[in-house]
């Protein structure tokens, strides 16, 4: 794309190369950036939020039944999995922290710290999944239940658990994929204190998918216990 | 008319159209008025696919028995007729062409804030169209556009997957032009274009694209449930689990409600650029005009259970979406007051794009009058699912918001491509489309009020002499579409050159050449004037520099 | 460019904040509480995500503008429940002949 007039536009101050050219200052450029993911973000608490009516719903309509599935329900590893990406969105925060204070090699560490736990996270899901597959759990694929009372209503909950711990996997894999991004792009010494956007904006990111997993642990682990 | 922007260069002057050439300028382009381009054309194109299938059924139509195509035939046809006329023509159609291309020139800004995710989020339309291509191409869906469960998840052994997905991915085409939208206005005006200042076609795509950002995930996550229970063969929506298909539709319509008000806003949004230009008047009641659109989408999502009355949901729940859907009729209709009084004491002149306006001031009233007929619950429970829904909407979407469409089209035409067209041509076409329109669509209301069903191929006798009419109605409006494309083409080449300012308006984007540069502006603009200056045009002026 | 930056130990106090309540509402889904249970649980998960989003995703030290975006969104959330849960709750109310 030619950038002729570009060169005719006048920019007030210096700038690094980060500063794209239809942004008049670096701090316009920011504060879109951070709008922006924020909105992204707003879209996400909805389409999530879809899952949660549902669940909400069917909860309301079959308490019993959902409440039977919760011996099939793996309250350690779940409880383990909401601590790991608690410390995960430590190491995340620290991370943005360090690239606010241009700390590059703290950076690429906590960016591998937050990496590490969010595969740890996933690795025990697969251990979850599996262990759901080989207790005939998988609606559609592989059901069985044992009590025929609940039998039809436990699969709705069950299904809802795949589609939301499943939609929620699915953004913890894209969240590796950008946090990988930026461990690359720390080696390189993209990121200064005075320009680390992506790392602060893919920080809000995996916060949210943190905060999406605060809520599904309750809803899904800890209902009927009691029972 | 201030020029102060206004290069004095030779009309060979470099602009965005010219500044590059082949295909990989275009298709690696991250300038947003290129990619309002790009727009264009794929929606034209999906617009007349989506005509086609209008066309075959409104030919079934012709005669009250079957015979054209079979039932489960002209399920495909009214189902595809919907689908893409909905999410692939209406959902994008002014924001993606007119206002990617406009709206960083009116703020006053060199591009949208986001010029790579608007070039993406064309790419995922396109990703989107194929897919829905794909299932027509196979064979169609016939579940109607709004997928109904239980038919769409378990019934129908029709395409319902590769449509949904396109549907699912073109859902994101919608929620990332609404982003950048949102970050745009808020975060690129121009030095002292404060709010108030803001042409309403700006505040009227801010609250679309709060309703896309808003409203479009939540039918994703419904399309993608309805997806996953056709792969397990089993869900959520399934009545044999003790699934809810009423879920569905308060999550199919919690998004397809303010979808419809993603759709007119826009086109309310032409129209006041359109009605003060050809007024030369500034706008009656800026403010309410503005707070009407925010108020429009804000109500818009309280009201989708007026699609639910007779489904299944509660009396009592029916009757508050009711009250609700009434509510949303007061900022349109005090749109349509503001318009009117702009006219009042006006210099109103008819040049096409006027003629349009005043056919969508006179055709969304009507579309949106019945609206009311349609939420008063007693009456619904004989109009629902009847012609007179289907009249309805099109006296909305079609009469409303297509005329909306094409009048931003003929008034941007010179300052898009740099060419003005044939005025003769034009208003003809635009007399042609509101005769059409009428003869249409005026004998739906007549044969829904009868009784006369909608999504059926076959109907009693009686119903026959409005349904010829309707059909006769159709082939003029299809002529009234065809022509802009053959005369609006042929300006591309042939039409005389523009200049900035051909029909001596106010705003930023006539302050510019026509065609723009790659970068709208040589200095970024310092904005003292109000919003629609007509009554003193020669305060318009920019500081340079 | 960043006006505020959050102290290591700030943090830290939120992790551990977090962590406790993870704990805690693990053991009171083990109590028998019967409707409670469930309202504990969620308030205690909307505590952990108020903390998150003020803290770790630094809302609080954001602009007005932010903050009015997030409240708007979890706004959005309530009229998708209210609305919704307004029909499933009605649904078994018929109505009375006294009315008319």
């Amino acid at each position: 794309m030619a950038d002729t007039t570009a060169e005719v536009l006048q920019h007030g101050q210096a700038h690094g190369p980060e500063l794209l050219h239809h942004f008049e200052t670096p701090e316009q450029q920011k504060e879109s950036a951070t709008l922006g993911m924020w909105t992204f973000l707003l879209t996400e608490i909805m389409f999530f939020g879809g899952l949660f009516i549902a669940y909400t719903v069917y909860r309301g309509m079959y308490y019993d039944a959902f409440a039977s599935t919760s011996k099939y329900m793996n309250l350690v590893l779940g409880g383990i999995n909401t601590a790991v990406l608690i410390g995960s969105s430590l190491t995340m925060a620290l991370a943005v922290r360090a690239g606010q204070l241009g700390l590059r090699k703290a950076v690429i560490w906590l960016l591998i710290a937050t990496m590490l736990l969010g595969a740890v996270f996933l690795g025990i899901k697969g251990v979850e999944y599996h262990e759901k597959w080989v207790e005939h759990l998988v609606p559609g694929f592989n059901w069985h239940y044992e009590d025929a009372r609940y039998a039809h209503y436990a699969q709705i909950l069950l299904f809802l658990y795949f589609v939301m711990t499943g939609m929620h996997a699915i953004h913890m894999i894209v969240g590796e994929g950008l946090l990988l991004y930026l461990v690359i792009g720390s080696v390189r010494g993209r990121f200064t204190g005075l320009w680390y956007t992506p790392i602060d904006m893919i920080g809000l990111y995996w916060h949210f998918v943190d905060i999406v997993w605060i809520f599904l642990f309750p809803l899904l682990y800890l209902i009927g216990h009691t029972h | 008319m201030s020029t102060a922007l206004e290069s004095p260069r030779a009309q060979a002057r470099i602009n965005y159209l010219n500044v590059d050439h082949g295909w990989k300028s275009w298709l690696f382009t991250t300038d947003h008025k290129r990619i309002a381009v790009l727009y264009l054309i794929s929606i034209t194109a999906f617009f007349f696919v989506g005509g086609f299938f209008a066309l075959l059924m409104r030919l079934e139509l012709m005669t009250p028995r079957s015979d054209l195509v079979q039932a489960d035939t002209y399920n495909k046809l009214f189902t595809m007729h919907g689908i893409i006329m909905v999410f692939f023509f209406l959902i994008p159609s002014i924001p993606a062409t007119l206002g990617n291309f406009l709206i960083p020139i009116m703020v006053g800004a060199r591009d949208l804030a986001f010029p790579r995710i608007n070039l993406l989020s064309w790419y995922i339309y396109i990703v989107g169209g194929l897919f829905a291509l794909g299932a027509i191409a196979a064979g169609g869906v016939d579940t109607g556009w709004a997928f109904y469960a239980p038919f769409s998840t378990t019934y129908s052994n029709t395409y319902v997957l590769a449509a949904g997905i396109g549907i699912f991915i073109s859902g994101f085409s919608s929620i990332l032009t609404g982003l950048n939208f949102i970050v745009t206005i808020h975060k690129m005006r121009a030095p002292g274009m404060t709010w108030r200042r803001l042409p309403l076609f700006v505040w009227s795509h801010y609250a679309t694209s709060l309703i896309q950002v808003l409203g479009t995930p939540v039918v994703a996550i419904t399309l993608l449930l309805v997806v996953a229970e056709r792969v397990a063969h089993v869900g959520v929506f399934d009545p044999a689990v003790g699934g809810d298909p009423i879920l569905f539709q308060h999550m199919f319509w919690f998004y397809s409600h303010p979808a419809v008000y993603i759709m007119i806003l826009p086109g309310m949004g032409v129209i006041s650029e359109v009605v003060c230009c050809f007024s030369r008047k500034r706008v009656f009641g800026y403010d309410f005009v503005a707070m009407a659109s925010l108020a429009i989408a804000v109500i818009g999502f309280l009201v989708w259970g007026h699609h639910m009355f007779v489904t299944g949901q509660s009396l009592y729940a029916g009757l508050v979406f009711s009250v609700l859907s009434m509510l949303v009729a007061v900022p349109s209709a005090i749109k349509v007051f503001n318009w009117t009084a702009t006219m009042y004491k006006g210099s109103v002149s008819f040049d096409t794009p006027m003629l349009y306006a005043f056919g969508f001031i006179g055709l969304f009233t009507i579309g949106g009058l019945t609206g009311l007929y349609l939420a008063t619950t007693a009456i619904d429970v004989h109009l629902t699912d009847t012609y007179f829904v289907v009249a309805h909407f099109h006296y909305v979407m079609v009469g409303g918001m297509v005329m909306a469409y094409l009048g931003g089209i003929h008034f941007w035409w010179p300052k898009m491509f740099g060419r003005l067209y044939s005025e003769g041509w034009s208003k003809f076409s635009a007399i042609i489309v509101f005769v059409g329109f009428n003869l249409t669509f005026f004998p739906q209301f007549i044969l829904g009020s009868q009784g006369m069903p909608r999504r059926y191929a076959a109907y009693p006798d009686e119903f026959q002499v409005l349904n010829v009419m309707s059909t006769a109605g159709a082939s003029v409006l299809g002529v009234g579409y065809l022509m802009p494309m053959i005369y609006l083409v042929w300006s591309l080449k042939k039409g005389k050159p523009a200049p900035a300012n051909p029909w001596g308006a106010v705003g930023l984007e006539w302050m510019i050449p026509s065609p723009p540069p790659t970068y709208n502006f040589e200095e970024t603009p310092v904005v003292t004037w109000e919003a629609y200056q007509y009554h003193d045009p020669e305060a318009v002026e920019v500081e340079v520099g | 460019m960043e006006g505020h930056v959050t102290p290591v130990k700030t943090y830290v106090a939120i992790w551990a904040t977090l962590t406790v309540l993870t704990a805690v509402t693990a053991a009171v889904s083990l109590l028998e509480l019967g409707p409670w249970n469930i309202v504990v649980a969620l308030a205690i998960a909307f505590t952990k995500a108020t903390l998150v989003v003020m803290f770790f995703m630094h809302l609080k030290w954001s602009n007005p503008l932010t903050k009015l975006f997030f409240v708007a969104g979890l706004l959005w959330l309530i009229i998708l429940f209210a609305l919704t849960l307004a029909d499933y709750q009605s649904r078994g109310w018929l109505p009375r002949g006294k009315w008319w």
